[in-house]
């Protein structure tokens, strides 16, 4: 995988959750997933299909998405319900087709499928694939979150 | 814009129901009712004439797309202004949503300043 392919995912990560909530997120620096532990309580999956298939995982600690969401609605979120839930996909999907935009800027056309949302403590999230998984966790004022990209490529 | 005018908006994802609600509000509108697909925007429809449909692409049952070429070809929404919310603004989509009649339309992520500017520009203030 081209490592370069994960940076519209931090780009539109940023650009996403910033227009939406009016939160700063601080990108970490990329790195290869090595274990299969994710990294939040709620996580948003989406597959990415076209010349190359692909997936996107973003997984949020409790504080972090209640505190974006409690943003986004304008309205105090206490504990991660349906309507978490539901925002979590959106979220996905909308990283994604920020980052397929930018994608097919650059000559790569990208369709995505519905999203999934898991939710739970410590839950698994694992890439059933050969190739690698490029991870960035961001930090937020109130907790972190972790994207994960992955192209068979 | 008349702020009382009556909006249909449409998404299968609650959450972003809720967050155009909140940023339509945030504008001045607060005269909204909802629905979760096409099919059931179609329904909201027989019932209710509105002013403004604000509807998501990507939707099961009947995306925003069908649902754009089904009112535009129902004598009584043909004209009403229709305003496509996308997570993608990937060339092919844009270029079939302008042929199929579209209004404007706008790229998630959005603010309410971007949503005012659009719905000026349909409504031509």
């Amino acid at each position: 995988m081209d490592v370069k392919l994960i940076n519209p995912f931090i780009d539109a990560t940023m650009n996403v959750l910033e227009t939406m909530a009016s939160i700063k997120v601080r990108p970490g620096k990329p790195y290869l997933k090595k274990d299969q532990v994710a990294k939040g309580e709620v996580s948003g999956v989406i597959g990415l299909t076209g010349e190359v298939s692909g997936t996107l995982s973003v997984s949020f600690s409790e504080t972090s998405i209640l505190s974006l969401v409690s943003n986004m609605f304008g309205e105090e979120m206490k504990e991660i319900d349906e309507e978490i839930k539901d925002a979590v996909g959106e979220i996905t999907n909308i990283i994604s087709g920020h980052a397929r935009k930018k994608l097919e800027e650059s000559g790569r056309s990208l369709k995505a499928a519905i999203p999934t949302v898991i939710t739970g403590k410590n839950h698994t999230i694992t890439h059933i694939t050969p190739y690698p998984v490029m991870a960035v966790e961001f930090s937020t004022d109130n907790g972190g979150f972790t994207i994960e990209v992955c192209f068979e490529e | 814009m008349d702020p009382g005018m009556k909006i249909l908006v449409v998404d299968d994802f609650s959450a972003m129901r809720r967050i155009l609600k909140k940023v339509l509000g945030q504008i001045g509108f607060t005269n909204i009712i909802e629905a979760d697909d096409g099919t059931t925007a179609l329904d909201v429809l027989k019932d209710n004439k509105v002013d403004l449909i604000v509807s998501d692409w990507t939707m099961p049952k009947m995306s925003g797309l069908d649902l754009l070429k089904t009112v535009r070809s129902n004598e009584s929404t043909k004209d009403t202004p229709f305003l496509m919310v996308t997570a993608s603004s990937q060339k092919d989509d844009v270029f079939e949503a302008i042929q199929a009649g579209v209004s404007n339309y706008i790229v998630k992520p959005f603010t309410a300043d971007t949503v005012k500017e659009k719905l000026a520009r349909i409504f031509k203030e």
